[in-house]
């Protein structure tokens, strides 16, 4: 056993952890749930829910697990009479005021007062009393229902409220049964991160309002994925129903977003259910964009670069604006059509970014939701687009090809020619010479970098529409055929082959929450 | 009967012997009658050698636990690397307990001089005296009192406050106080972290009872040799109690006595004994929250911590509540299970469902409604509230409704069966 290390066992299962770790913590690592309601790794512990009883060894009456710290030869048991009946009790009082509504409540299926009753409570219940305790429905803030009623007063949402976010506005309001999570009479749970209360809400009490009765938890697909709201790059999840996205949901991730994301992220998705897509790639045909198939619009595109080629040798020049919300693997394969394998054809690339407030979450430090609203500007400045347009566009003027990668918002037509890879067909790109449809965030297999330099790679939640395929595929097509990527990962290759930056990383060097740059494994110190 | 009475010889007066008398609420009378003279030694005298005389004395907390008060005092950090504080439990809200506020009422100086002791032995700068938000008169009493002795600069660079509560029951409970006196919902604590490692503020903290602090002066000068020989019965039982009597009794009231004293000797001569015509019942004697005695448990009953115990009992706060036989034992045991429903902070499941959910079940059986599983039901959800919970107030709850249907099952048994009356609950 390594040196410094506490050794216990949980359920017969030996483990050893850092001093300090909690019984709850150690018996994950152990690969024991202790059913817990009040405990989230990600708040201060406040012990009141008492379900994580388990006996210990020597301890002269249960213990709670969230509470208690490891110590050297300890004997955890979960799985004891004692345990479980104790944990079966407070089941059983958890419920006698619950008003067992699971066929309208958004939480079932993915309710822990469900999944744990299920799992241990008793199969009938001994409360014949009054009707159950009964407070109406409150609006709590812009995307926050309370229902009082569903309860379990687990104070989730008052510690995230006044630790993580610190803005007090919610607490347990009067005693005994009668209790209930009040907020200020004045206030509004509006805070930038105050949608988090519902992911934490163990059961169905706090709900957002973006996703009521929109979907039963076991219909939905869920997917890994980054954050697009701003450069912080937090973890998501997108949940997808009948390849629609309805509801985005932080996915844990200590180094970058903890178990939180802000509100502008969890409600940045409805984009990503466009209907007005892009469905065919177009070419100019007498002054009309006409619908193609594949084959023939990388044709023209191929034929299109080796002509512009040749003028750019005599002084012509090569644009690309792109957007900050591509792919590092598109941003790549848009510099190499243009500039070449060694950067002997001149390029320029420049991006844009939205700006907005910062909002931080006090309690988590470097994390908020940071003024540039895209989440690879990083990504995009390492590979040596400009942040800022106008120069790009003065260039673009007497270029001889430009290349617009998803950037509706960017006039760029010179005397040129212009290809175009978007999502939707905006008025910037009527006059192009070549549209190729590409699959957007939720549809694609991609990396962003976040302002940290954290490469994080995102995963395909739905099927892109019609024809439209990934940046990072319509891109390497335009390359020499012995170049051409046959997935995003081999593109992601191509780029750390390329770019020393990114040096030794590969996606599954990368998993699924992401390496920093300069991190892969094989470079050098 | 007038109020306090004249001392029963079989008292043991210490801790009262001032009681009613206006004087010695003054300052100066207080001084006149020996006051602040214990103080003024110690604070000559080295911290650890008072409390080594504490330690060797016996005294055990009189709030409840019983948990020897000089080796609490000896828990506090040897290194002082953070203030210290001292809290003073005043908030006394056990029902049937009344022995705080009299102590209050007529000896204030009593407590401002054990409590500027203690502060001295603990090395603690400031001091809380937590009072109960019920208690108007002990507190007017208690700031003039210490209005009086600051003026005189009998405590030093010491702070000493007054903090009165809100009303809330749990508030007595150490942890819950310190969150009361930080300004917090009186919510109790997970411990550890003990008050002696992160208390008020998250400071160094030692919470100490009234009487007990009470009790410091005449230790420090009579000597512990001479309080530890205060025991009738068990050694680990040492010195005077006061116990608040109440209930059906002729004469009600607090008395002084050592520990060990008989119970049958408190309830039928100190207290009169029973109304005419009546016979004892029950017995609670140490405020709500103990299990119940009968009627033959009580008069058998020796009147200190390993008395109780033995008993299947505890010494508690030592508020008894005397029932005779008139009393409805399942009505009274609902409307104790009521107060702790009422009560109860509502942080663990167990106590916020299981109070609410006892009473309800014993409300029915008081309508008539009641089945004979139902005892069951409480005795089980008595079990599951027992030993699970932050603090004991669930515990408090289920004790009175175990040893109330152990003991007088045959009572809810006429509910259920019909055999008596429903009654409105």
């Amino acid at each position: 056993m390594p040196d410094g290390l506490i050794n216990l066992t949980v359920d017969g299962v030996p483990v050893s952890v850092a001093p300090g770790t909690l019984v709850i913590e150690a018996a994950k690592q152990a690969g024991v749930l202790v059913p817990h309601y009040c405990y989230h790794p990600g708040l201060p512990v406040a012990g009141v829910c008492r379900m994580c009883l388990v006996e210990i060894e020597k301890a002269p009456k249960l213990q709670i697990a969230c509470a208690t710290p490891v110590t050297e030869g300890m004997i955890v048991r979960t799985q004891s009479s004692q345990a479980k009946d104790a944990r079966q009790s407070v089941l059983e009082f958890l419920l006698i005021n619950h008003p067992l509504d699971c066929p309208i409540c958004d939480q079932a299926g993915e309710c822990e007062l469900q999944d744990f009753v299920f799992q241990e409570g008793r199969a009938g219940t001994r409360y014949a009393e009054y009707p159950k305790r009964f407070n109406p429905v409150e609006d709590f803030g812009p995307d926050v229902l309370y229902v009082a009623n569903r309860c379990i007063l687990c104070t989730r949402c008052v510690r995230f409220m006044e630790d993580v976010a610190q803005e007090p506005v919610l607490n347990v309001s009067e005693r005994g049964d009668r209790a209930y999570i009040g907020i200020h009479p004045d206030a509004r749970l509006d805070h930038p991160w105050a949608g988090n209360v519902v992911d934490l809400c163990p059961v169905g009490s706090l709900l957002s309002k973006d996703f009521l009765h929109k979907a039963r938890a076991w219909e939905l697909d869920k997917s890994a994925s980054v954050c697009t709201g701003c450069t912080q790059g937090c973890n998501v999840t997108l949940d997808v129903r009948d390849n629609v996205i309805v509801r985005v949901r932080p996915r844990p991730n200590l180094e970058v977003n903890r178990y939180f994301i802000c509100d502008h992220g969890r409600m940045s998705y409805r984009w990503m259910n466009r209907g007005d897509r892009i469905e065919a790639p177009l070419v100019k045909q007498d002054g009309e964009l006409r619908a193609v198939d594949w084959d023939e619009a990388l044709d023209r595109a191929r034929a299109l670069l080796r002509g512009t080629r040749g003028r750019r040798g005599r002084g012509g020049a090569a644009v690309a604006i792109v957007s900050p919300k591509a792919s590092t693997e598109a941003l790549f394969l848009a510099r190499r059509v243009l500039a070449g394998k060694e950067r002997e054809h001149e390029w320029t690339g420049a991006f844009q970014v939205t700006m907005g407030e910062e909002a931080p979450l006090a309690g988590v430090p470097n994390l908020a939701l940071r003024p540039e609203r895209a989440p690879n500007v990083k990504g995009a400045e390492l590979l040596g687009y400009t942040n800022g347009v106008s120069s790009a566009l003065r260039v673009a003027q007497t270029a001889a090809v430009v290349l617009v990668l998803d950037e509706p918002d960017v006039p760029a037509h010179g005397a040129g020619a212009l290809i175009y890879l978007g999502v939707t067909l905006p008025e910037s790109a009527r006059g192009a010479d070549i549209v190729l449809p590409i699959a957007n965030v939720a549809e694609e297999e991609g990396t962003f970098v976040n302002r940290d330099g954290r490469v994080q790679r995102y995963f395909p939640a739905k099927p892109a529409p019609g024809m439209a395929r990934p940046a990072w595929w319509a891109l390497g097509e335009l390359l020499e055929a012995p170049d051409r990527p046959g997935s995003a990962a081999e593109a992601f290759d191509l780029l750390a082959g390329t770019v020393d930056a990114f040096a030794g990383l590969s996606y599954a060097a990368l998993g699924v929450t992401g390496k920093g740059i300069g991190q892969g494994a094989g470079v050098p110190a | 009967m007038g109020y306090p009475h004249k001392p029963h010889p079989r008292e043991t007066v210490v801790l009262s012997k001032h009681f009613g008398d206006p004087e010695a609420r003054t300052y100066k009378g207080w001084v006149r009658r020996g006051g602040y003279e214990a103080l003024k030694n110690a604070l000559a005298t080295d911290p650890a050698a008072i409390i080594e005389e504490v330690k060797t004395s016996g005294v055990r907390g009189r709030g409840g636990a019983g948990f020897p008060t000089g080796l609490k005092w000896s828990f506090m950090p040897k290194e002082k690397t953070k203030p210290h504080y001292l809290c003073v439990n005043a908030d006394e809200s056990e029902p049937g307990t009344f022995k705080d506020r009299e102590i209050m009422r007529w000896t204030p100086h009593a407590l401002l001089e054990g409590t500027a002791i203690a502060a001295h032995a603990i090395r603690a700068e400031v001091t809380y005296i937590y009072v109960r938000g019920e208690f108007t008169e002990p507190l007017a009493i208690l700031e003039k009192a210490l209005a009086e002795a600051s003026t005189a600069g009998v405590f030093g660079n010491m702070k000493i406050y007054l903090h009165r509560g809100a009303g809330a029951y749990i508030c007595g409970e150490e942890t819950a106080m310190m969150n009361s006196i930080e300004g917090k919902r009186g919510n109790p604590r997970i411990k550890p972290p003990f008050p002696a490692a992160a208390g008020v503020f998250g400071m160094p903290t030692t919470i100490n009872n009234v009487e007990t602090l009470v009790a410091v002066p005449h230790i420090l000068k009579n000597g512990a040799a001479w309080y530890k020989g205060l025991s009738l019965s068990n050694p680990k039982s040492t010195g005077t109690k006061l116990f608040s009597v109440c209930g059906h009794l002729a004469k009600p009231g607090n008395y002084e006595v050592t520990m060990g004293f008989p119970l049958k000797d408190l309830l039928y001569e100190l207290g009169g004994g029973m109304r005419p015509g009546r016979t004892l019942k029950a017995c609670i004697p140490g405020g709500s929250s103990v299990p119940i005695l009968n009627r033959e448990e009580s008069e058998s009953c020796l009147l200190d911590y390993e008395g109780c115990v033995e008993k299947g009992t505890m010494l508690g706060s030592g508020g008894v509540i005397v029932f005779d036989d008139s009393t409805d034992m399942v009505y009274q045991i609902m409307r104790l299970a009521r107060f702790y429903a009422h009560e109860s902070c509502a942080q663990c499941t167990q106590c916020r469902e299981g109070t609410a959910w006892t009473t309800r079940i014993l409300e029915r059986i008081l309508t008539g409604q009641g089945a004979m599983k139902d005892l069951d039901l409480l005795l089980d959800l008595a079990d599951n509230m027992t030993g699970k919970t932050i603090c004991v107030l669930s515990d408090s709850c289920a004790a009175p409704v175990v040893s109330g249907i152990k003991k007088f099952k045959s009572e809810f048994e006429a509910y259920i069966t019909g055999k008596k009356r429903p009654v409105a609950a």
